[in-house]
């Protein structure tokens, strides 16, 4: 094509057999005639274009940074099926996006093409209370749901700390966890069924609002697959009963080991808490100076764990959780007397990564998921890896479930600081693999831990992944670049976008 | 499959698995029939690398395979296109890896369910799996098939607790997806997909679960009511409370209970023509919470029969809890031609689908019996009166019925997993066809591009 646009997708290497991967797509130029098609479809105020309206979509909750070319702002399911109809029909890639609070890139145009913001798709379609479902469009924010059911004496149980901020849509994409997920489960454990629109154009239901669709299980795989596999525009969720009672401790320790081991016993001896999350003492005092909840500022670390069900159920477990945190040596175990304490002490743990921004210019944090018997182990590997590179490393994280969320503190116009964090991020992960564990328990793979793939996934295992991948997405045109290791094998490992905001996408 | 193919299949089926763990022997082949289908020889792998070299040898050989463990479920689905080879994964018994202290656990298929019970009791813990065939059945053939559980009221199904698989596909390349930890995303749930479905995509080789710590004490509540209404409001009553129960199960029978040892069940749970059984743990403060909180709730629904509510003795609660367990499966040997259907439907529809379900038996006067789930599933079963004709034909009218009745109401659908083989010729087992069939169809290409893996068994003729 001359003149005009000529919206071409080069795949970067698509021929390298070693690239278990989707062939990566880079977006040469963009077409005003499609930015016009766009237009057309929903309004002028529907389209972004201009560089400067395009900054705050380069970036997500991760430390990646990617230009898309343009921002849509579809209302109707009509509307999506337009843009992904364009989009192939230009060969221009589409990454959808809910509120951008994703921590791995999911949400970013690694390779430009279009953002579809699901801002305005934010819907609540129907409550259904005698059965405990709702519909929901994907823009719609996780907790302004569970306040939409909360009349009801329901909500929505996945909690992730964004919660106020982040979307269903993403969290279904994701399938994201969150404190509390330890008794109610993630985000696919409350998914019965999905509208989607495949790469195709095609519109497709997922699931239903039944239980146990006939045939294999799509909305399971659905959920996720990080927006590889189609654009959500509808969702089927289940709403779950508030508990009649609920009571959270705080244990507060002098020594880390103690901690950990009090989380170990506490699996071990069959007690399911609603929550039980771990601050270390760094993070502690980052979050006290914020949130100012009571934390003790001398602690070497904290749990904060929440009892929940019948009455006679959390009186008897919190005596049994406060009398194991005694054994293990914790110093002090509070309970909040009233749901206003209880609250404050969630602030500090929902706000911590706020918290911990404030001592650095940026900070990088790992999701690696270990079993819990290894916590001990898992924590003092951490330390001795924070000591070696000269790297402040805060922790805060989901114990019960032994997911863990290590926050390094790094300067990105520190060259080599950059570059050793990465290596510590990555000694982090390498550690929670050997000890039986993954890279990513609720954040997702997107393109910060694609590379990290192969430690965990052979290649027959990584080519099966592809292939599914294609029966949904075959040329690859929605959310390109994500997953999937582009990199293996081509000497780039290491080599990160720098975090600056006129990056270029490549 | 005639014999002179049948030779060089036995042969090199004895070179991969060795000749004690080869079957030929037509006699012996008779109890690995499907549908009235005889394969040619039986595999019994000792090791996934035996099996990913049987699969290569099928699916060079364009012979096909059904993978099974103990054949308790072979009639669910439809008759297989092509049967060749039945492998039989009994050998792969393993445990191998428990950390009980994780509550994780990494299993191999072929490994008993009451085994596997023991192994876990002995650290206090379980799987939410109390299902059809607990006796003999194994956990792959569990998993594979889709079986729910009673508790899945409280603990969900096997998607909630499977945490990674290991699995040949028909291409016999070994795969995993999933891991041994919790929470994961690490890639897709690609695991999610086996379950249910029948070892169309892939012989699952591992299976890693979540286990749950065993409670300290367990009751179970009867209660009868006059008509299906009253049972579900109480249904109903629970979900609008705070209490958690384990299970809440409502049984219905017509034309007195058609089910040998019935009647002694039926003392148990009560005169009505409904029952509702719910199973309760914890402590005892919590469990006399229970018991008074159910009580009046039970009582303030329509239709409760006073008197009725009660708790159960130990050995009653086996019993019963049995009979829930064992409902959706049909006990071997049993002599009168039986259909067994599961059907879906949000908890609110559950009374207009039961009703619906009574009169597709009644009106050609089929004996019929009915176990709902409160999360909104119902299984209900007929049984023919004798195997003549007469009685076979108005049990297929009946299965039509049904049929046709899931499909006019939006809610629930319908599958039949139990009837006569001869019914599969007319009736597609898997009713309705969804949206997703083309998308499902392009993911048995993509694991099982030679259709080697249980041919023509699954939806849309997978």
């Amino acid at each position: 094509m001359t003149g005009g646009w000529t919206a071409t997708i080069v795949p970067e290497d698509a021929a390298a057999g070693d690239c278990a991967g989707v062939a990566p797509c880079r977006l040469i130029s963009m077409d005003p005639r499609l930015l016009h098609d766009l237009k057309k479809v929903l309004g002028a105020g529907g389209v972004l274009h201009k560089p400067e309206d395009l900054l705050l979509y380069e970036y997500d909750g991760s430390v990646e940074v990617a230009r898309p070319d343009c921002v849509v702002f579809p209302r109707t399911t009509a509307d999506v099926v337009e843009i992904v109809r364009l989009a192939k029909k230009n060969r221009v890639p589409i990454v959808g996006r809910g509120a951008g609070t994703g921590l791995s890139g999911g949400a970013l145009a690694r390779h430009g093409g279009i953002i579809v913001s699901f801002a305005r798709m934010n819907r609540i379609v129907k409550v259904d209370v005698e059965n405990q479902r709702a519909v929901v469009q994907p823009g719609v924010v996780n907790a302004d749901l569970s306040l939409a059911v909360a009349h009801a004496g329901l909500h929505f149980a996945p909690d992730p700390s964004s919660q106020k901020a982040c979307t269903i849509g993403g969290n279904v994409s994701e399938n994201s966890g969150g404190p509390h997920t330890l008794a109610y489960g993630v985000t696919t454990n409350h998914v019965v069924g999905l509208e989607v629109v495949l790469p195709s154009g095609e519109l497709v239901r997922l699931g239903g609002t039944t239980p146990d669709s006939p045939g294999y299980d799509l909305t399971g795989l659905f959920v996720g697959s990080e927006g590889t596999f189609g654009l959500l525009t509808e969702i089927i969720v289940k709403l779950t009963r508030l508990p009649e009672a609920v009571k959270t401790l705080l244990a507060i320790y002098d020594s880390i080991k103690d901690a950990t081991e009090t989380v170990a016993e506490i699996t071990a001896r069959g007690i399911t808490p609603a929550a039980c999350e771990m601050m270390d003492g760094w993070t502690i005092r980052a979050v006290e100076d914020y949130v100012h909840a009571g934390f003790p500022l001398d602690a070497a670390a904290v749990l904060l764990i929440d009892v929940d069900g019948l009455r006679e159920v959390t009186e008897a477990e919190a005596l049994e959780v406060a009398d194991v945190c005694r054994t293990h040596h914790a110093r002090e175990v509070r309970v909040a007397r009233d749901a206003d304490e209880r609250e404050l002490l969630w602030k500090g743990r929902k706000n911590a990564f706020g918290a911990a921004g404030r001592f650095a210019p940026s900070y990088y944090t790992q999701d690696g998921v270990i079993p819990r018997t290894k916590l001990p182990a898992t924590l003092r590997r951490i330390a001795e890896i924070g000591q070696k590179y000269g790297l402040q490393i805060g922790n805060v994280f989901h114990a019960g479930d032994g997911n863990l969320h290590p926050i390094i503190l790094f300067d990105e116009r520190n060259e080599k600081q950059f570059r050793d964090t990465v290596r510590a991020a990555d000694e982090i992960i390498e550690f929670c693999i050997q000890m039986g564990g993954t890279i990513t328990g609720e954040h997702g793979v997107g393109m910060e831990k694609d590379r990290l793939m192969p430690l965990l996934f052979s290649d027959a295992d990584l080519d099966l992944m592809k292939r599914v991948h294609d029966v949904f997405n075959p040329d690859s045109l929605l959310n390109p670049g994500k997953i999937f290791p582009n990199s293996k094998g081509c000497g780039e490992i290491y080599v990160r976008p720098k975090a600056t905001p006129s990056a270029p996408t490549a | 499959m005639n014999t002179r193919t049948t030779t060089p299949i036995f042969s090199r089926l004895n070179e991969i698995v060795g000749n004690p763990n080869v079957i030929a022997d037509p006699a012996q082949l008779a109890a690995y029939e499907i549908d009235g289908l005889r394969p040619s020889a039986v595999a019994r792998p000792g090791s996934s690398g035996e099996v990913a070299e049987v699969v290569k040898f099928a699916a060079s050989e364009k012979l096909a395979i059904v993978p099974m463990g103990a054949g308790t479920k072979l009639g669910i689905g439809m008759p297989p296109r092509q049967y060749d080879i039945a492998l039989e994964m009994e050998r792969l018994d393993h445990v191998v890896a428990y950390d009980p202290g994780d509550l994780t656990l990494g299993v191999e298929p072929g490994i008993p369910l009451r085994r596997l019970e023991g192994v876990l009791a002995g650290h206090r813990q379980f799987l939410p799996l109390l299902v059809p065939f607990m006796n003999q059945g194994t956990v792959g053939g569990t998993i594979a098939s889709g079986a729910d559980s009673s508790l899945r009221q409280l603990y969900g199904t096997a998607r909630d607790f499977v945490l990674g698989m290991e699995f040949v596909t028909g291409e016999g390349e070994l795969v995993k997806s999933g891991g041994h930890v919790v929470k994961n995303v690490s890639g897709y749930d690609i695991h999610k997909l086996m379950i249910g479905a029948l070892g169309t995509l892939g012989v699952i080789t591992r299976i890693n679960f979540r286990t749950f710590p065993l409670p300290a004490e367990t009751r179970t509540f009867v209660t009868a009511f006059n008509g299906v209404d009253g049972a579900c409001e109480f249904r109903d009553a629970i979900a609008n409370s705070h209490l958690r129960a384990q299970s809440v199960e409502i049984l219905g029978a017509g034309q007195g209970n058609p089910l040998p040892g019935g009647e002694s069940l039926w003392d148990l749970v009560g005169d009505g023509e409904w029952s509702v059984v719910i199973s309760v743990t914890g402590n005892r403060p919590v469990l006399e919470r229970y018991h008074r909180d159910m009580e009046a709730l039970a009582r303030r629904a329509d239709g409760n029969l006073l008197e009725s509510f009660g708790e159960l003795s130990e050995a009653d609660q086996e019993t019963v809890a049995a009979y829930i367990r064992e409902f959706a499966g049909t006990a071997s040997g049993q002599i009168s031609p039986t259909a067994i259907f599961k059907i879906s439907t949000l908890p609110g529809g559950l009374a207009a689908l039961a009703d619906g379900l009574v009169s597709c038996a009644e009106k050609p006067d089929i004996p019929w019996s009915m176990m709902m789930r409160g999360v909104g599933i119902a299984y209900f079963k007929m049984i023919a009166a004798d195997g003549t004709a007469e009685s076979l034909r108005r049990l297929k009218e009946a299965c039509n019925r049904v049929f046709r009745g899931s499909e006019e109401s939006d809610g629930g659908r319908a599958v039949l997993l139990t009837c006569p083989a001869e019914f599969k010729s007319e009736i597609n087992v898997w009713g309705k066809e969804s949206g997703e069939l083309p998308l499902m169809k392009g993911l048995k290409k993509v694991f099982d591009p030679g259709n080697v893996l249980a041919p023509g068994r699954f939806v849309g003729g997978i």
